[in-house]
């Protein structure tokens, strides 16, 4: 047990050099959301309307803070992909370590590195114009539910990476899979506003769950709509994480043990 | 000065046994491995006896590496029975992984890393302590002549510097059994010559070596024994003159300056090796199989002599494993990606 932790402490360290020795990455993912606030923000931000009313850039900025972490997505899985297709992962498998740390690693490293992107974007957030009005203690909570969205991304991650392993593919299923989730749910446009079928669908979207929540949490405009799954925001933003990292997290177990195939 | 052991052991029992367990650091039989219909692996047998090189020899495909990954335990086998270091690999394989190292087809290193972090990360994860395994990093880094490239990421290192710094990855713990899997592949004459030098120095250490390779070259520079693997299976094993003596061995060559004399030089040729020769007439050339090599050329030059032969040419062509391969497998160790002998022909240059 010690050696598992052990294992996973290490290979965690390793992932947060990386980000220390080529933050590029990191750079590179920031940069997204960034764009996406001052775009939709400054540009687009005119003409939205938040159902219920309020002002847009802070009906914005929870959409843009779950955004970021479903865009972790890409950095989890290619980094996964490229150990796999390097052979560095032969390397870790063929010595006495714990196997499990790979994952439990990487996992580790993501949260952190979600954190740091998080505490980032809520300095971003407050210069834009954005602000919790419902105290620290309930903007903590949705931190943490930003942060549980992540570990779900992370598994997705690491299982769609030991199921492609070429990092150049990886790159090219997760950014079109991305935007089109993001943009069907309530992170930019109230779905109560949408087309009724859209609406409903982005309505059951994971990621609307977590930005319905913490709107609610943070004290943000755009609490929408008497339907089901707006109404039970808070118990979907926990249900849909669990139920994706107990279906993803055997999934990617199964298949690391099957690289022995 | 290479190839040591090769007087003092009886090739066809190179092993004892000792109270029921053998003394091979590597032992396989009848390994097999399927992918679907393809055997990647068919009743392959292998046995390493310790403080020895044993080279697996075959073109690409023939399951060099599926052999490799099966005994350091990264991949399952469907049929056979398999001992690293005195462990089974299926049912300890914890305890072969702490007594063997790897360097891969390519060098399995994190690129973001600089070398020393990298060895650092490996030696903690093969259980030294913060200390021990920043001490052991620089040990590797010098000895490897890597210590001014120390700090830079190993991603902008050279092939042969990447290649070094996975060999040395692959020895924070003096490992009993090394395993080379193509280790010289894509490097350069230099490089090449560097690792082979590593690698004798290992052996002579008493670490036991598993290379593969599609190098004849290689396998005859650094192997106590060569398997010769087709198609899944072992073709033939023995020594690297062994092998080379499957085709006939040495031969004598001697080109006479005129091509009328041809039939007259291979008749006395004949009567003192007692072999027909094989004439090639338009570069005048005739072609021997030779016993005892020096007596017999001496013999031949005398007589052509004699004989007022004029000869342009005359020597003694050694067999080379590129013969031997070709007579066993009935094609070339590497079918196009490079030339044979690649590292023969550069290194000329």
């Amino acid at each position: 047990m010690t050696t598992v932790i052990a294992d996973g402490w290490t290979m965690t360290r390793r992932n947060m050099t990386h980000v220390v020795r080529a933050p590029e990455e990191l750079i590179l993912y920031f940069s997204l959301p960034i764009m996406f606030v001052l775009v939709f923000g400054y540009v687009f931000g005119s003409g939205m309307q938040v159902a219920g009313g309020g002002s847009y850039r802070e009906f914005l900025l929870p959409g843009v803070f779950v955004m970021t972490m479903l865009y972790g997505l890409g950095a989890t899985a290619t980094g996964v992909a490229l150990d796999l297709s390097r052979g560095v992962v032969d390397r870790f498998r063929s010595m006495p370590m714990a196997r499990s740390a790979l994952m439990t690693g990487r996992s580790a490293a993501d949260l952190l590195r979600a954190l740091l992107e998080m505490s980032t974007l809520l300095v971003c957030g407050l210069l834009v114009g954005w602000q919790w009005r419902q105290g620290v203690g309930k903007a903590v909570l949705a931190v943490g539910l930003l942060l549980l969205l992540r570990i779900a991304i992370t598994w997705v991650g690491i299982y769609l990476a030991l199921l492609v392993r070429n990092p150049e593919t990886v790159g090219v299923i997760v950014f079109p899979a991305a935007f089109p989730l993001s943009a069907i749910s309530n992170v930019f446009v109230s779905p109560e506003l949408m087309p009724p079928a859209i609406g409903t669908i982005s309505e059951w979207n994971p990621l609307s769950a977590t930005v319905a929540a913490i709107r609610e949490l943070f004290g943000n405009p755009g609490l929408g709509g008497d339907s089901w799954p707006a109404e039970h925001a808070m118990l979907l933003a926990v249900l849909w994480p669990v139920l994706l990292i107990a279906t993803f997290a055997p999934l990617a177990v199964r298949r690391y043990q099957r690289l022995s195939r | 000065m290479r190839r040591r052991q090769r007087t003092v052991r009886d090739p066809s029992a190179p092993g004892r046994t000792v109270g029921g367990m053998t003394t091979f650091e590597v032992v396989a039989e009848g390994l097999g491995k399927r992918y679907g219909p393809t055997r990647a692996l068919d009743t392959f047998d292998l046995t390493v006896p310790p403080g020895t090189v044993h080279g697996l020899l075959g073109p690409n495909g023939a399951g060099k590496t599926t052999a490799v990954r099966i005994l350091t335990t990264l991949l399952r086998f469907d049929t056979g029975r398999a001992t690293v270091a005195g462990y089974d690999v299926l049912r300890r394989p914890e305890e072969v992984r702490a007594r063997i190292g790897l360097t891969g087809q390519y060098a399995a290193v994190d690129e973001i890393l600089s070398g020393r972090q990298n060895l650092e990360l490996f030696g903690r994860l093969f259980r030294l302590g913060r200390r021990e395994a920043r001490r052991r990093a620089g040990e590797l880094l010098e000895r490897f002549g890597l210590d001014e490239a120390a700090s830079r990421s190993a991603g902008e290192y050279s092939g042969g510097m990447r290649r070094r710094l996975d060999l040395a990855a692959s020895l924070i713990r003096t490992p009993r059994v090394l395993f080379l899997d193509e280790p010289t592949t894509g490097l350069d004459p230099r490089s090449r010559n560097q690792v082979w030098d590593l690698v004798r120095g290992l052996v002579r250490d008493g670490t036991t070596v598993l290379l593969t390779t599609q190098y004849l070259e290689e396998a005859d520079q650094l192997a106590d024994r060569i398997s010769v693997i087709d198609a899944g299976r072992v073709v033939a094993e023995g020594s690297p003159d062994q092998l080379k003596a499957m085709t006939g061995g040495d031969r004598i060559e001697v080109v006479v300056r005129d091509v009328a004399e041809l039939s007259r030089a291979a008749r006395l040729v004949a009567s003192i090796c007692g072999a027909e020769p094989e004439l090639d007439s338009e570069v005048r050339r005739l072609s021997v199989p030779v016993v005892d090599r020096v007596a017999g050329l001496v013999d031949v030059v005398r007589a052509l002599d004699d004989a007022g032969i004029a000869v342009e040419d005359i020597g003694l062509r050694r067999a080379t494993l590129d013969e031997a391969f070709l007579h066993l497998t009935g094609h070339r160790p590497d079918d196009a990606r490079e030339p044979v002998g690649a590292g023969r022909t550069v290194e000329m240059a």
